[in-house]
């Protein structure tokens, strides 16, 4: 195979495989980020302890999170053929993928918010504050540098899932390595393939711990930032000073 | 201004219960600084946090500027929105500052006017306004962790007049400062006081802070209040702990054959040579085994302990003149002496 042939295999496949992983980041955050908040909330000792709901949720999480992501596929077909009318294709894909990713992304963000001060809580209760301010003031904002790393290895988890979405006719980088790779012995582009989700997500991680940091930053050393200033050159940290936090 | 009748807490935890209150009644009157000092887990954190209801009592009532709280409260563990308006007017510090990190000092100041639902010009002319009160006018645009201790707290005390409270409540705000420090934060709450008309409660385990602010003082120990009253009162008491660890003398009996005495003046008995003349009428030495004199709550109070020659019973007569003159006088039995408030800070 020549590159002429493969290049526009690639970045179809590359295409296909931001695609699904892009919006199925989106819903697993839309989804996974009130669960894990929940789960602290409703657990013992929170603001809304409610033994029920905490057993409830926690024990769904860990269900979804015990099956083996290609038997959730094939488990939810049914359910995916009534969101997308497929299963079959790019978009079918993002519905497991996303409900595969939302338990995920609670359990992270649920001890990224563990790890918030219960001093803050118990500071914004005393000025008068309701569970929802305390969400909306204190625990999110306080907790978004691990927050954001959370999203980083959702979005890493993702792309693994991705691949053997591939199998099931979603497209992406996973099913070219499998098709072409595999089963047609090209072995070439399959390690192409590699390289290119080898780079794709060096560079998540890096763009990920870039901007938690910066947040961190923020909150922690050095001049007054401006509000999102992301992905910056920064001047050179200051020596050593708070760096305990 | 804050009432507390028969306070009772009670954790329960994998069927043992832990008794934190045990029928503490409380009384602060408008205007004044409180302290209420005790060694860890004595139950002072619990009754603070049993004023704003962050804990709710098991038992009991609290009444603050004369709204009974513990009938705001509702039942189930959330607050109710009459609680919450309540808690707003009432100002809290906390031991650790409790600032949120990614927020600038100004907005810290500003959270708490944001639940109250203010606009963003009233919010930063009051923060402003607020800082400028504590003396952190240009710290306005830093954030938390390129503060010091003490600027962290002026910052944690800005953001508790935010609500423009009636009442201040100090949860061992100074302990994580260093004696400097602690002294400025004092001085700022004290001012506070006197300027705002503010009623401060504060909780602490240093008997220097009820020294150097206090108009009166309680005593917890085990869940219950020991002692209590204004500072003068206290040291008008007979035996009184808290006056004694107050007004520390040292000194032992230097021989079984003495009789140690600790004399407290106070008011008039100050400016009178009673030592002198208690040697002269009775023609006894007397030893000073130790003294001390400082300011209590603007009051001049002086606290000696001297040792008579003879044993208790020898110096009955000279003990008499001394109380005649108006002092207080506690005989100390040195085989067993009063322990002191010893604390290690948390």
């Amino acid at each position: 195979m020549t590159w002429s042939e493969m290049q526009p295999l690639l970045s179809q496949a590359c295409g296909d495989t931001l695609y699904m992983v892009g919006w199925s980041t989106l819903v697993a955050v839309v989804g996974g980020l009130p669960l894990g908040v929940l789960l602290v909330l409703t657990d013992r000792g929170g603001l809304l302890q409610n033994a029920v709901a905490n057993k409830v949720i926690g024990q769904a999480v860990n269900i979804a999170r015990s099956m083996p992501f290609i038997i959730l596929m094939v488990a939810l077909m049914d359910f995916t053929r009534t969101v997308t009318g497929t299963t079959i294709g790019r978009e079918a894909a993002i519905v497991p993928l996303a409900i595969g990713a939302i338990p995920f992304f609670a359990r992270l963000v649920e001890t990224a918010v563990r790890e918030v001060d219960g001093g803050l809580v118990e500071a914004v209760q005393a000025m008068g504050g309701t569970a929802w301010t305390v969400v909306r003031k204190v625990l999110v904002p306080e907790s978004l540098p691990s927050l954001i790393a959370g999203t980083t290895t959702t979005i890493v988890a993702l792309i693994g899932y991705s691949a053997m979405a591939g199998t099931v006719g979603a497209g992406g980088l996973g099913d070219i390595a499998v098709r072409y790779g595999y089963q047609r012995f090209e072995t070439e582009l399959m390690w192409i393939t590699v390289a290119i989700l080898a780079v794709v997500i060096a560079l998540i991680q890096f763009t990920g711990d870039c901007a938690a940091r910066s947040l961190h930053r923020r909150g922690g050393r050095s001049g007054p930032a401006p509000k999102l200033r992301l992905l910056k050159a920064k001047e050179p940290a200051a020596p050593d000073v708070g760096k305990a936090a | 201004m804050i009432t507390t009748t028969g306070l009772s807490k009670v954790y329960r935890s994998r069927g043992r219960e832990v008794t934190a209150l045990d029928g503490v009644d409380l009384h602060v009157r408008e205007g004044e600084v409180y302290g209420v000092i005790g060694r860890s887990g004595a139950g002072k954190s619990s009754l603070i946090r049993c004023v704003n209801l962050l804990e709710r009592p098991t038992a009991g009532t609290v009444t603050v500027a004369g709204q009974d709280l513990t009938a705001l409260a509702g039942r189930g563990p959330r607050a109710s929105k009459e609680l919450r308006q309540a808690r707003s007017r009432i100002g809290m510090v906390f031991q650790h500052f409790n600032l949120l990190s990614t927020r600038t000092v100004q907005d810290n100041v500003e959270l708490p006017l944001e639940i109250l639902g203010l606009s963003g010009k009233e919010r930063s002319a009051k923060a402003l306004g607020l800082l400028d009160l504590v003396g952190l006018a240009d710290k306005a645009r830093s954030y938390p962790a390129q503060l010091s201790g003490g600027q962290k707290q002026r910052v944690g005390i800005a953001r508790a007049l935010a609500g423009d409270p009636k009442v201040l409540l100090s949860d061992e705000a100074t302990s994580a400062l260093d004696p400097e420090t602690t002294r400025s934060v004092l001085q700022l709450l004290r001012d506070l006081n006197r300027q705002l008309g503010l009623t401060v409660l504060l909780i602490t385990h240093e008997m220097d802070v009820v020294k150097s602010v206090c108009d009166s003082a309680a005593l917890m120990d085990d869940g219950r209040i020991v002692e209590s009253g204004t500072v003068g009162e206290l040291l008008a008491t007979p035996g009184s702990r808290l006056a004694a660890a107050l007004f520390p003398v040292g000194g032992e009996a230097t021989d079984d054959d003495r009789t140690v005495v600790d004399v407290t003046f106070h008011g008039e008995a100050a400016t009178q040579p009673v030592v002198s003349r208690l040697s002269r009428t009775y023609n006894i030495d007397i030893s000073i085994l130790g003294a001390a004199v400082d300011t209590v709550g603007g009051l001049q109070i002086g606290r000696m302990r001297i040792e008579l020659p003879g044993r208790y019973e020898d110096n009955v007569v000279p003990i008499g003149f001394l109380r005649e003159q108006g002092l207080q006088i506690d005989v100390v039995d040195t085989a067993n002496t009063p322990v002191l408030l010893k604390e290690g800070a948390k």
